[in-house]
């Protein structure tokens, strides 16, 4: 295929997964709305008021990157493993097996729509918070290089889980097993200052912490690990997991007899 | 002529060791219309999923138009189209969606997949249905979708397995008469079907597959010849309550009380009407059964099965 050809397949794809999202809004859209508006209300209003400063910030500005950065996380790794599994269990990822698109395009492809929903979700709840907080962000490049990075990195996950994934539940297992309690755990409602040196160390190894404050860093200025250790980790987990997902293309792992 | 598919010592055993394919030899030329027939596990769809990508091979060559697709299968499946057996699109997209983007996938622009989409849903009858979900529609409308899907891109291979499986015989009908015109245009058509007649009806060539194994690979007419026998249906002007002793011609009733009489090569059909008209039995009209391809196919699926038995007895 030639490059101009490439890049049609490559916009045919990213064009179909906007469509999807799009036009499931009140699944995929509105949910994660409605669920920040609630935490902006009970924990940053209601609770926040009451807890006092964080890391030098009133607690609503400290909980806003934190909570920008679990919508994108779970909504990038969402869309890649509920639109490629469903293909998978409807069988129309036929459709793009027997075409000439190459691996890496529909790869690309599928990250890339899992990225536009992952980062309008969190443009969404970025315009959500404003009605609670002012921002004032502080390193603009390292904020939106971290979100880039990081929705590109969960949507790999979602692409990695669908192709393993032989029915549904196997689509909701890491998500809820283990996304979602390493990202309440990850620094997003509390600095790990506030940890005893034990659970300190072992915050370190949640990768999801450095995702939370390499972002904060970017919006606030303030951060629990160095944000360029952050970015250099998420590129590392985006190398390795390309690789895997690229691996089990190729193989036709779950998609090919 | 060149050939539109070269398969060469194509091997396929699935991860539970159950051998589908054992080595088969293949070609189909360009231009021509094909099909590979075989009972229910026999190794078609298997060919065929091979040759589109869906399934991996274990060994062998296949070739699309030249194309290996160990080496170039970017080019080998620009040059394939296919419609499976199963409906695999999106249900919940629109019909002239799911027609442009796989067009899309093959890295044509929207304005010429636009273009191609109305020319193909035009023909098969689907335009006015362009902006409905796919799971709104009848299953023969599902099964038009899927062939202008597969013909968007323009290729010089169809591939059709079980094309017409489920639709009622208006529409296959319909159906055949644009695939003929397909093939007429140049396009080379295989098709898998167990509709016996619709293969002796369209195809010029035929491959029988068993057990992984093709068991013919001829012209139909070829096939034809070594049947030595025809079965011709006798309407008659008054009902028969049972089939009449007609000599040594095979004779028998068909579902609708019509006469079937079975002729070998080298009897004459005079000594039937002879034989009728002192019986007083008055043919009103005659015509060939349409699926002397089926007898002959139960033949060879039935001789392979007993050789085959015969080999595993003679190996014990």
């Amino acid at each position: 295929m030639t490059p101009q050809a490439l890049f049609t397949a490559f916009g045919t794809i990213v064009i179909r997964e906007v469509r999807r999202f799009t036009r499931i809004w009140p699944q995929t859209l509105l949910p994660p709305a409605v669920t920040m508006t609630l935490y902006f209300i009970i924990f940053g209003n209601l609770i926040g008021s009451r807890i006092g400063q964080m890391g030098g910030f009133d607690y609503m500005s400290f909980i806003v990157p934190g909570l920008i950065m679990m919508a994108v996380i779970t909504s990038s790794y969402a869309n890649v493993v509920s639109s490629f599994f469903s293909m998978k269990f409807q069988r129309s990822i036929e459709e793009l097996l027997v075409s000439p698109v190459p691996n890496w395009i529909i790869l690309a492809g599928y990250v890339t729509g899992g990225m536009a929903r992952g980062l309008g979700i969190g443009l969404i709840v970025t315009l959500l918070s404003l009605a609670f907080t002012q921002l004032s962000i502080h390193n603009p490049p390292m904020m939106i290089l971290t979100v880039f990075l990081t929705s590109a990195l969960f949507a790999l996950g979602g692409f990695i889980n669908a192709m393993l994934a032989t029915k549904f539940d196997d689509i909701s297992i890491v998500p809820t097993f283990i996304l979602t309690p390493l990202t309440y755990l990850g620094g997003v409602f509390y600095s790990i200052d506030l940890l005893p040196g034990f659970w300190q160390g072992v915050s370190l190894i949640n990768p999801i912490l450095y995702m939370v404050n390499g972002f904060r860093y970017g919006i606030l200025g303030v951060s629990d690990v160095n944000p360029f250790i952050s970015l250099g980790m998420i590129l590392v987990f985006i190398t390795v997991l390309a690789v895997i997902a690229l691996k089990m293309l190729e193989r036709g792992k779950g998609i090919r007899h | 002529m060149s050939n539109a598919l070269e398969i060469e010592g194509l091997t396929k055993i699935y991860g539970d060791g159950f051998e589908a394919l054992k080595g088969i030899d293949l070609h189909v030329a360009e231009g021509d219309f094909f099909a590979l027939l075989g009972p229910n596990g026999a190794g078609k769809s298997t060919t065929l999923g091979i040759v589109c990508s869906l399934v991996n091979k274990t060994a062998g060559k296949v070739r699309v138009f030249g194309c290996d697709i160990d080496t170039h299968l970017s080019d080998a499946k620009l040059n394939l189209g296919v419609v499976p057996q199963e409906f695999n699109f999106n249900q919940f997209e629109k019909v002239f969606d799911i027609v442009t983007t796989q067009a899309g996938y093959y890295g044509i622009p929207l304005k010429q997949a636009s273009v191609s989409a109305e020319k193909y849903l035009k023909k098969l009858g689907l335009w006015g249905k362009r902006d409905t979900p796919a799971r709104m529609l009848s299953g023969g409308m599902k099964r038009r979708l899927m062939i202008a899907r597969a013909l968007v891109h323009e290729p010089k291979l169809l591939i059709l397995d079980e094309p017409t499986a489920g639709v009622d015989i208006e529409l296959r009908r319909s159906m055949w008469t644009f695939l003929e015109e397909m093939n007429r245009q140049g396009t080379t058509i295989i098709l898998t079907t167990h509709y016996l007649e619709e293969a002796e009806a369209l195809c010029r060539n035929i491959a029988i597959i068993d057990h992984g194994k093709i068991l013919k690979h001829t012209s139909k007419k070829a096939l034809l010849q070594q049947l030595g026998l025809e079965t011709f249906v006798l309407d008659t002007e008054s009902p028969l309550d049972a089939a009449p002793v007609l000599g040594d011609f095979h004779t028998r009733l068909d579902g609708e009380g019509a006469l079937e009489v079975e002729v070998e090569k080298g009897q004459g059909l005079n000594q039937v009407f002879v034989q009728l008209d002192q019986m007083g039995i008055k043919v009103i009209s005659m015509r060939t059964k349409a699926n002397r391809l089926e007898e002959l196919f139960i033949r060879m699926v039935e001789q392979n099965a007993l050789d085959s038995r015969k080999n595993v007895e003679g190996a014990a």
